[in-house]
């Protein structure tokens, strides 16, 4: 940024070809007013809400930091950030680990009829949250699928209300995630593995490295850049997850599954703690930019 | 009907809720903070002396925001739209219906907006419609009332649900805000023939009852289908195992002057419920069960009880027929009087900015009628107070059933409302200590002291605001 101020400043005429102009900025207005308009000042206003005690009808009284210092103080508000976390690994690490695996294999084996699998795990993705959320809660019901089938094999000790059971509830939420999850991450993957230099593998094969080896030596190092696409992807969508809870289980049994996101939407339009609301909101918001410019950071590597 | 009408139902539709995150963030644009918080509507008890009169109002259009979008209040309420516009000409009626989710969302935003719906319905309890008088967005109805009739029309009950004090402090008490159409109740919802194969008469007594869940367990049937997954079933079957205990006191307590959750009649329906899931006489996991799910089931036959409100008879009625059976709750004593979970509808309210708060009146009369009462019954739709065509319905089908029960209980005073009602943040509290209770996770005595120390410090509040304004405010 500062460079590219540097650049403005020093006028037109000495520039090098291809070093950003002042025009630039008239290309990318349209976008950023449009940005500005539908994110950046209703942002602002959350932000500004977020330091009122508002009920959305009444007179706003001023609330200092008091919703935020509830974020800490009050359990029902640290428990939904406690949940989201905990859901980071089934919404953003089993996927990446999985879609690692998978791209691995499939790019060492030659499998028959890959686009067709390639299509069938890419297809969570291009559902609607809705509707996934709506064919997940029947899978996972008393006498749903799942438990059928663990009925079936003999499993039957294991069959549970998962949706409804204070320990499984939250995990089987997150296996949804995994699921919707693990075809965007495999794809991504695909596509990286193709732009790793072949000579690199065979490399690796003729100093007769294994399967484990060559993933860790080349594949791994080759695919940091779409790892920390998957990863930035993967924890935006988890940390926002809403649909899913609101579908599945409105944050129960009891408060088990609780997210930030369904908290923002329960105290708006339920409770009518919109203050307390907007305070949620805007702390979700930086959680989630910390953890998107760490996974930059670090797995990226890029460096301001 | 249909849709949740009371915070007690809610998501019973699932809407788009894609759209409602996006819609908070327009909420936050959208609005600015206290900018009409004008207190109380201070026009004393309403407007208009005489029997308003629509015709001579000129042209006039009339918003209504409503959330009747289900087949049988749908068209009831159509119906009796376009009879009013045909009656005054001059009065063309634009409806807005969306689903009930939908509608609480929403509707915040239009009615605290610039150019407010004429009539709304609003919620009744402390998040929708005390908020809404407190913000003095609501006009008062009190001279209507008068006017109408509608103080000798509808049962005391039923009208006190709909009332709030003029300071926006209490629920149950003080003026008028809203009426409503449609009447509910939890009621007893039986298989006939199950009930038959068993060897069991629909019970006459609570004894009854008990003893045949015994029996239909031993049997091997499911005694009563039970989904709790959605967390606001369990508030209905909960109320109505306490209001067994003690009717008269829950209700008190419910309206702000009873002695609270700390009691006997709490822990005993606690232990009551705890005792069902025990022996196997509510389905084992009921808390990963839908309310929707769990009705399909008692309609293709799994289970021989199911208690709900009266809001489910059409759609179990389209699968089971004359297999369905529907009475309230039996009392203790054959004989005695029946006491429920129920109330009615939402209240249709006039919003204290419309510009034709007289064409609003008449309207609401016209839809609360004894005409209007017959037009519900012909589509199937309970109505508040039951006009001829009720009566006429046949006593021994299931909606003859339903009314029958609804005449009853509003004779006997034996209606309780919702228990999420108590206060603001009740259903929250009550529905995940419910689920705790249904998994055998929350102890009866445990359940008594979180739900009191909900309900005692929003008493102390209230009692605060009584002390910081003092005067007429909860008078009724």
């Amino acid at each position: 940024m500062k460079r590219r101020l540097a650049a403005l400043r020093s006028g037109h005429r000495r520039q090098a070809p291809g070093e950003p102009r002042a025009v630039g900025y008239l290309y990318v207005l349209p976008a950023l007013a449009v940005y500005a308009v539908f994110l950046l000042y209703p942002f602002g206003q959350s932000v500004w809400l977020s330091f009122v005690h508002w009920d959305g009808l009444g007179v706003a009284t001023p609330a200092g930091f008091d919703n935020y210092r509830d974020l800490f103080r009050d359990p029902s508000l640290r428990a939904p950030f406690a949940h989201a976390l905990l859901l980071l690994l089934f919404y953003s690490a089993l996927p990446v680990a999985i879609g690692l695996l998978l791209a691995a294999v499939m790019s060492r084996v030659r499998v028959r009829g890959m686009t067709f699998f390639r299509t069938v795990l890419f297809l969570p993705q291009v559902l609607a949250l809705i509707v996934v959320g709506v064919a997940w809660r029947s899978i996972l019901a008393p006498d749903g699928l799942l438990n059928d089938t663990l009925r079936a094999v003999g499993l039957g000790s294991l069959a549970r209300p998962w949706l409804g059971d204070y320990t499984w509830a939250l995990p089987a939420v997150g296996v949804v995630g995994t699921w919707v999850g693990t075809g965007l991450c495999m794809i991504l993957f695909l596509a990286g593995a193709q732009r790793i230099p072949r000579e690199l593998y065979e490399a690796a094969r003729m100093d007769g490295a294994g399967p484990v080896r060559e993933f860790l030596t080349v594949t791994l190092p080759g695919l940091r850049p779409q790892i920390a696409v998957a990863l930035t992807l993967t924890i935006i969508a988890g940390l926002r997850n809403f649909d899913l809870i609101y579908i599945t289980t409105s944050g129960g049994p009891g408060n088990a599954t609780s997210v930030p996101a369904y908290e923002v939407y329960h105290r708006a339009f339920e409770t009518n703690q919109v203050g307390s609301a907007a305070a949620v909101g805007v702390a979700l918001t930086v959680l989630i930019f910390v953890l998107t410019v760490t996974v930059s950071r670090l797995v990226e590597g890029r460096r301001s | 009907m249909g849709i949740p009408g009371t915070g007690a139902r809610r998501r019973h539709t699932r809407a788009a809720p894609t759209v409602l995150t996006a819609a908070l963030v327009l909420l936050a644009a959208g609005c600015v903070p206290g900018t009409d918080g004008s207190g109380a509507a201070g026009s004393g008890a309403g407007a208009g002396t005489a029997v308003p009169d629509p015709a001579k109002a000129g042209k006039v259009t009339l918003t209504v925001w409503d959330q009747e979008i289900r087949g049988g209040t749908d068209g009831e309420l159509t119906e009796l739209n376009e009879e009013f516009e045909q009656k005054y000409p001059n009065v063309r009626i634009k409806r807005v219906a969306r689903s009930f989710t939908d509608l609480k969302t929403t509707l915040k935003l239009a009615v605290s907006g610039n150019n407010p719906p004429d009539v709304i319905q609003a919620n009744q309890g402390y998040p929708d419609m005390v908020s809404f008088v407190r913000a003095g967005l609501l006009a008062p109805l009190d001279n209507y009332a008068g006017i109408y009739d509608w103080n000798t029309r509808y049962p005391n009950t039923l009208l006190n649900l709909n009332r709030v004090s003029a300071d926006g402090t209490d629920f149950g008490t003080g003026r008028l805000y809203g009426i409503s159409q449609t009447g509910e109740y939890i009621g007893l919802y039986y298989n006939k023939d199950l009930l038959k194969k068993s060897g069991l008469e629909p019970p006459e007594t609570w004894r009854d009852l008990t003893d045949g869940l015994a029996e239909l367990k031993d049997r091997g049937e499911l005694p009563v289908q039970f989904g709790n997954l959605d967390k606001y079933p369990a508030i209905h079957t909960f109320g109505v195992l306490q209001d067994q205990l003690d009717a008269a006191g829950t209700r008190d307590t419910v309206l702000g002057r009873g002695d609270g959750f700390d009691n006997a009649a709490t822990k005993g329906a606690a232990a009551t419920l705890t005792d069902w899931m025990e022996r196997g006489y509510l389905p084992k996991g009921a808390n990963g069960l839908g309310y929707d799910d769990a009705a399909k089931k008692f309609a293709s036959g799994e289970g021989a009880y199911l208690l709900t409100g009266t809001w489910q008879l059409a759609d179990l009625k389209k699968t089971m027929g004359d297999k369905l059976g529907l009475m309230p709750p039996p009392p203790a004593k054959a004989g005695g009087d029946p006491v429920t979970t129920g109330g009615q509808g939402l209240a249709w309210s006039v919003t204290s900015r419309s510009r034709h708060p007289e064409v609003a009146a008449a309207y609401l009369d016209f839809i609360t009628d004894e005409h209007a009462a017959d037009v519900m019954t012909r589509h199937g739709v309970l109505p508040a107070v039951p006009g001829k065509a009720a009566a006429a319905v046949a006593p021994d089908t299931v909606d003859g059933q339903m009314i029958d029960g609804w005449k009853r209980l509003s004779a006997a005073d034996g209606l309780v409302p919702y228990l999420d009602y108590s206060t603001p943040t009740f259903y929250d509290t009550l529905s995940a200590a419910l689920q705790g209770v249904v998994s055998g996770r929350t102890s009866p005595a445990k359940l008594a002291t979180t739900l009191q120390q909900d309900y005692g410090p929003f008493m102390t509040e209230q009692r605060e605001r009584h002390a910081a304004k003092p005067g007429p405010a909860s008078t009724g």
